[in-house]
């Protein structure tokens, strides 16, 4: 570590005395210098080193989808591409279709983010533009404990709190005011779509929240004071300074909770009602892609059931991806106008 | 003083090295496979150490379907299973399969009505049209017809089952289908089915947390779960007639009713048994055993501990509510065991 040190003071030295006129020309070329000329060993272990864990991750992603190919090559050639455009799952008859499923995850996590959106920008303004410093520290702390509760708990709470709850007072005060419409019409057992998508949408605000509470102090104070000096209200200086600036961090972190709420397994197996059926009633039993492998794989007793369950676990893996995808191109369409809008 | 000291440390080295080689001596059996005698197998597997200090199991309770694969490709000295093996699965093995069954448990219609408490007759045919979906209300006549002077709620039946695969499903459906032809038609038997309506619970005590929170529901349940939530649950009428309390007897006498007509592979199921005394939805459960045993030493140890198992062991079922095999039942696997042999061809048995 020795040999590290002379070389520090001139890379600093150099980087000060050019950064007024080219700054990102002169880090390219220091950064490039001392591992052309002067090889240094730290540095090429700390190169090797980082590399490798790079590749670790990358292999381990490959590993992942080869294995999840492989071990469902012969549910994908048995039903092809039935498979997702079926929706009767029914393991005495050796008949899987997924649909239910995938509907049971799209839906429930859209409507969780319909329900944790909303909570969560309105706490992160709060927070950043608001909360008074001493209720600040205390409730961003308490948002991000909620993030460490196990899904588990959740489930447990949800259990013995919100079900009773969907039961005795939300559901049929839904369904007094809205019943006629189909979403709110329908039996209400207490589990069931709605009743996990609340939960779900409880378990990503902490996620959404902590994110968008960052992106908006990230906001510069320039930005705001300059729309308070134009006269604007508070509530205006958000609408055109903060939350124009903020979006696609924003966009981000909503990104971020639907993940989360696409992959979460437990909590929802336990609210859920676990019915493969696709019902436009909120209040009807459903279930998920996590939920049904959670629920069915253990006893899964042959092959074919085996490989069909890993294939849900592919059809998962590349939902989750073909979101995330989307998501970065509304970033990326999103963003090139608010960047030309904002400066 | 000094060598002699050292001398002696050696010495208790040495010693220590050759009893802890004796020690590694010890045989390790593993297994795997179902979850429903999972309590009694570790309770069996800790009692055995004072029977024989020599071996030590490590049982792992990863599910049925789990216990009959890693037999199947011979990564587990022992497999376990709530259903018995089909004849594909077995034709799959590399070797002879056999079905040894070690305890029986019953599982019981549990229920959620104001009004109604336990005892409550249920006929075969009012079972698999509630799970059907067919009936609907408490207050069906076919209810109220086994009920004379029960006041049933006139109440949706809110219906309970297993979300996950589990044996316990199994002995359910493997019940109705027998007693009902539309059930086998339609859904058929199985550790997870197609189910025609209700909800679904994860596990005994997600299935028994939905009854207790929901009114006017109706599931099924391990007699257990049903007595420790002080769930009230059903007598169901069996093939001779008669409504029977679910217990430990009521499931003994079902096997004791089927053991002179059960085959010799015990790959049996004993719902909807005969005889006044047998309660209809109860289920064995099985260890899966190689006939002919790769490892001699690992082989006689295994076939004296289910010797073990199928005599002494028994007694310690009703304290864990499981039920005890008959003795027609024990007796009939003790012959059956005789049939294990080593690598060999000897048999190993000793009784």
């Amino acid at each position: 570590m020795g040999s590290a040190h002379p070389i520090e003071p001139p890379i600093g030295t150099k980087m000060e005395s050019q950064s007024l006129d080219a700054p990102w020309m002169a880090t390219v070329t220091n950064a490039r210098r001392p591992t052309s000329r002067r090889p240094n060993m730290g540095d090429r272990i700390f190169r090797v080193l980082t590399t490798g864990l790079a590749l670790t991750l990358l292999a381990v992603v490959g590993s992942v989808v080869a294995v999840l190919c492989y071990e469902s090559a012969d549910a994908i050639r048995t039903f092809g591409s039935a498979f997702v455009t079926t929706s009767k799952w029914d393991p005495v008859a050796r008949e899987f279709g997924a649909l239910p499923f995938i509907y049971g995850t799209l839906v429930s996590s859209l409507l969780a983010l319909a329900q944790a959106v909303p909570l969560s920008i309105g706490t992160a303004l709060f927070l950043s533009e608001l909360a008074p410093s001493w209720v600040r520290a205390p409730v961003s702390f308490l948002v991000e404990l909620l993030a460490t509760i196990p899904s588990v708990v959740y489930g447990l709470w949800g259990i013995f709190v919100l079900v009773p709850w969907m039961r005795s007072y939300i559901g049929p005060a839904l369904q007094g005011t809205l019943g006629f419409l189909p979403p709110f019409a329908g039996t209400n057992y207490g589990v069931g779509m709605l009743t996990a998508s609340m939960i779900l949408a409880i378990m990503i605000v902490p996620y959404i929240t902590s994110v968008a509470h960052e992106v908006f102090q990230a906001v510069p104070s320039a930005q705001r004071e300059a729309a308070l000096a134009l006269g604007a209200t508070r509530w205006e200086m958000i609408r055109l300074a903060v939350l124009p600036y903020g979006r696609t961090g924003v966009i981000g972190a909503i990104m971020l909770g639907l993940g989360r709420a696409i992959g979460e397994t437990m909590a929802v197996t336990m609210v859920i009602g676990n019915r493969a059926d696709m019902s436009l009633s909120l209040f009807a039993p459903a279930s998920t892609m996590a939920s049904i492998i959670a629920n069915e794989f253990t006893e899964a007793t042959y092959d074919l059931y085996v490989q069909a369950l890993v294939e849900i676990g592919l059809v998962l893996l590349i939902v989750t991806v073909v979101v995330n995808v989307l998501a970065r191109l509304l970033v990326w369409r999103i963003a090139a106008p608010a960047a030309g809008g904002v400066r | 003083m000094m060598r002699m000291l050292v001398r002696g440390g050696v010495a208790a080295l040495l010693l220590g090295i050759v009893s802890s080689g004796s020690a590694s001596a010890q045989l390790q059996l593993n297994g795997a496979g179902a979850t429903f005698p999972y309590p009694m197998y570790s309770k069996w597997f800790n009692q055995y150490i004072q029977v024989d200090p020599d071996v030590r199991f490590n049982y792992q309770s990863i599910g049925s379907g789990g216990g009959i694969k890693q037999i199947t490709e011979q990564t587990v000295d022992f497999g376990a299973s709530d259903g018995p093996m089909t004849d594909e699965q077995l034709r799959a093995a590399p070797g002879r399969i056999l079905h040894f069954p070690t305890v029986m448990g019953a599982v019981v219609i549990t229920y959620n009505a104001e009004g109604l408490k336990t005892g409550l007759k249920l006929t075969p045919e009012a079972i698999a049209g509630i799970f059907l979906g067919k009936i609907t209300k408490w207050n069906d006549p076919a209810l109220a017809a086994a009920n004379p002077g029960v006041t049933l709620p006139p109440r949706d039946i809110v219906v309970v089952h297993r979300s996950d695969g589990s044996g316990t499903s199994y002995i359910f459906t493997d019940f109705l289908s027998k007693v009902s032809r539309e059930w086998s038609n339609k859904v058929g038997k199985g550790t997870s089915v197609s189910w025609p309506a209700g909800l679904g619970g994860k596990g005994n005590e997600g299935v028994t947390g939905l009854v207790k929170q929901t009114p006017f529901s109706l599931g099924y349940v391990e007699l257990i779960y049903a007595q420790s939530n002080g769930l009230p649950f059903a007598d169901v009428k069996n093939k001779s007639g008669s409504f029977v309390t679910p217990s430990l007897d009521s499931v003994t006498a079902a096997a004791a009713a089927l053991a002179n007509t059960m085959p010799d592979d015990f790959r049996v199921s004993i719902t909807d048994a005969p005889g006044p005394g047998a309660y209809p939805i109860s289920g064995m459960t099985w260890l899966l055993v190689y006939e002919k045993q790769r490892d001699a030493a690992k082989g006689k140890k295994l076939v004296r501990f289910l010797e073990w198992m199928m005599h002494e062991g028994q007694k310690e079922a009703p304290a864990l509510h499981y039920a005890p095999l008959p003795a027609e039942v024990v007796a009939k696997e003790a012959v059956a065991l005789r049939a294990v042999t080593g690598p060999d061809g000897t048999a190993l048995a000793s009784r």
